[in-house]
């Protein structure tokens, strides 16, 4: 056994106590209430859906919830099943995200490797507008010139069908996905591209083959992101793709979307207690599930997205 | 030596028709590129002309002065506007203090090891995607529960606050982060408290582009309309609204307009939409307008 050694400890840096600065602290205690202020909006969220949705769940089986295929929560043979409600959100997202992915995609490619700084300066700023459009105004665009347009150009479709809406809102989409997409492409470091030119690519080589790639996740994250919003979105659907929930595949077809449920029967001056006032709560918990685990998966992609040249 | 020999061989030249081939690839991927970007720009365009040809004839004094009615030709929208423009004072006054007061406790405050301060951060990303709907429901509940100031401009005002609070906090800490750490180190160095170097360097700095984050979160709230549809902002108010009372919102009546079936009731809903699209573009360029004139290079 060697010896022990004892090390002679330094004595810690003296330095004078810190007199304590009261007016510092009650400022750090106001920004944490601020920021705390958002928890209790999560909180306030979850529990005001819970609550009334474990009520309906009494009066209502999950399983017959969950499971069900017809969905008239309001007849007097009345039926709670959620199913059409989230196909037919499904479908307005997927043809919406069918519409939205190739172009935002398209849009951040020629915004990030083929325009000038100038053009881009000048273009920015019209997607930004695009996406501030109210979704009401958009709504009221898709029901009365999207739909008759649609009916012109030969397609069947209902006054209220599932397409015009999905075109419109696939529109509304493009600005998100583009300049989230651009964003990753932005970080995309320029060795790379260099690199892609100095073995003899070509600019769209070089933009399918390298940069597209190197960003993949973010504009991943943006794919579901954009998709989440759409499964989120509310007045487009609601005043364009009807009121009646079904399960169809058929865009030409009026549906009905968990958004556009809640919308309709929520008015403000829906009976408390009553089993139409729990079903809203019952669907909005479902609706916000879906869109959590989303967002969720997103923000772990783009977190790995940024995770890689830096 | 084989290997010398290879690297030696002149590369054969691209045959003709492959070079053809890929200028042809270039060009096509080009015009998909140009499509992408006419889609988008062509339907704002459309959007907007198609908007302003529709309600032009309804765009009268009327529209702006007059009270809503059951019959289009004296149909105005006075409370409605009213309303939107106390709705958008409140979010303001609110919105922005709380926002600005989270991004700086999250970009200077908090000790990010900390497990709460994890919590708050992941909170805020999570909240910027919930959609705007499900906020209705959390009035909704408030409301109906009786806990609350009841179907009035306040109630729908806090709402709109938490829907666009995560946009404000988001833009604020961008622009916070942006203000280089040797300003900080700087004025510490001259002996400032952490609160001085926020209050008196951080945040002058940062003012421009928390005032863009804010003004765009604003033009957001006004143009919210499935939120307030669910905190009972309601069809018919014929009288100007105070701030707790019953109100009703612009993009409300105007979703309320779009389902009447008289004709002339759509082309209200066209006029009231180029007044909305008027308020929130204006506000959306003021914010590009200020982005640009104060970008700062450090």
């Amino acid at each position: 056994m060697p010896p022990a050694i004892v090390i002679e400890q330094p004595a810690p840096l003296a330095l004078p106590r810190k007199r304590i600065r009261w007016g510092e602290q009650f400022v750090h205690l106001i920004l944490f209430i601020a920021a705390a202020i958002s928890v209790l909006t999560t909180v306030g969220i979850v529990i005001s859906l819970l609550m009334p949705a474990v009520d309906f769940f009494r009066e209502v089986s999950p399983v017959e919830f969950f499971t069900g295929t017809t969905w008239a929560p309001l007849f007097l043979d009345a039926h709670f099943g959620v199913v059409p409600l989230v196909v037919g959100t499904f479908v307005i997202s997927f043809w919406s995200a069918l519409l939205a992915f190739p172009l935002g995609v398209g849009v951040a490619i020629y915004l990030s490797e083929y325009a000038n700084q100038r053009v881009a300066g000048v273009l920015k700023p019209i997607l930004e507008i695009l996406a501030a459009i109210p979704t009401v105004v958009l709504g009221y665009f898709a029901l009365t010139f999207v739909t008759p347009l649609l009916r012109d150009i030969g397609l069947d479709v209902e006054i209220f069908n599932a397409l015009s809406a999905s075109l419109v809102l696939g529109v509304l989409l493009i600005p998100t996905i583009a300049s989230l997409s651009e964003d990753a492409m932005a970080a995309v470091p320029r060795d790379l591209r260099d690199g892609g030119y100095a073995l003899g690519a070509d600019k769209l080589q070089v933009s399918t083959r390298i940069v597209v790639p190197a960003a993949i996740s973010g504009i991943i994250a943006a794919f579901v992101l954009a998709f989440s919003r759409a499964v989120g979105e509310t007045m487009i659907v609601l005043i364009a793709a009807g009121q009646l929930a079904q399960i169809t595949f058929d865009p030409r077809e009026t549906i009905e979307t968990m958004t556009a449920f809640i919308g309709a029967t929520g008015n403000g001056d829906v009976p408390t207690g009553s089993i139409e006032y729990k079903t809203i709560f019952a669907v909005g918990l479902t609706l916000f599930v879906i869109t959590l685990v989303m967002n969720l998966i997103s923000i772990r992609l783009v977190r790995k997205f940024r995770e890689v040249y830096e | 030596m084989t290997l010398v020999e290879h690297a030696r061989r002149p590369q054969e030249p691209a045959s003709e028709s492959h070079r053809k081939n890929r200028a042809w690839k270039n060009r096509l991927f080009k015009a998909v590129m140009l499509f992408s970007m006419f889609v988008a720009f062509g339907t704002l365009a459309v959007l907007l002309v198609d908007t302003l040809i529709t309600g032009w004839p309804a765009l009268t004094s009327q529209l702006l002065t007059g009270l809503p009615s059951t019959v289009s030709e004296e149909a105005g929208g006075r409370p409605a506007i009213l309303a939107t423009l106390y709705l958008g004072a409140l979010v303001l006054l609110l919105s922005v203090p709380i926002g600005v007061l989270t991004a700086i406790y999250l970009e200077e405050y908090a000790d990010r090891t900390r497990w709460w301060n994890r919590l708050i951060e992941v909170n805020i990303q999570n909240l910027a995607a919930v959609p705007s709907i499900v906020y209705g429901i959390l009035g909704l509940a408030f409301i109906v529960r009786g806990i609350g100031v009841g179907r009035v401009v306040f109630a729908g005002g806090l709402i709109l606050t938490l829907v666009v609070l995560p946009t404000v906090v988001v833009a604020s800490r961008e622009a916070i982060r942006s203000v280089p750490d040797s300003i900080r180190q700087g004025a510490f160095a001259l002996g400032a408290t952490k609160w001085q170097v926020v209050w008196r360097q951080v945040l002058p700095s940062a003012i421009p582009g928390m005032a863009t984050g804010s003004i765009l979160a604003l033009s957001r709230a006004v143009g919210e309309t499935a939120p307030l549809i669910m905190v009972g902002a309601i069809t018919y108010v014929a009288f100007n609204p105070t701030l707790f009372g019953a109100y009703t919102a612009l993009p409300v009546q105007i979703y309320n307009w779009t389902r009447q079936p008289d004709p002339g009731f759509q082309t209200l809903a066209a006029a009231g939409a180029i007044v909305l699209l008027v308020i929130v573009l204006s506000m959306n360029s003021v914010a590009i307008f200020l982005r640009n004139r104060y970008r700062r290079q450090w």
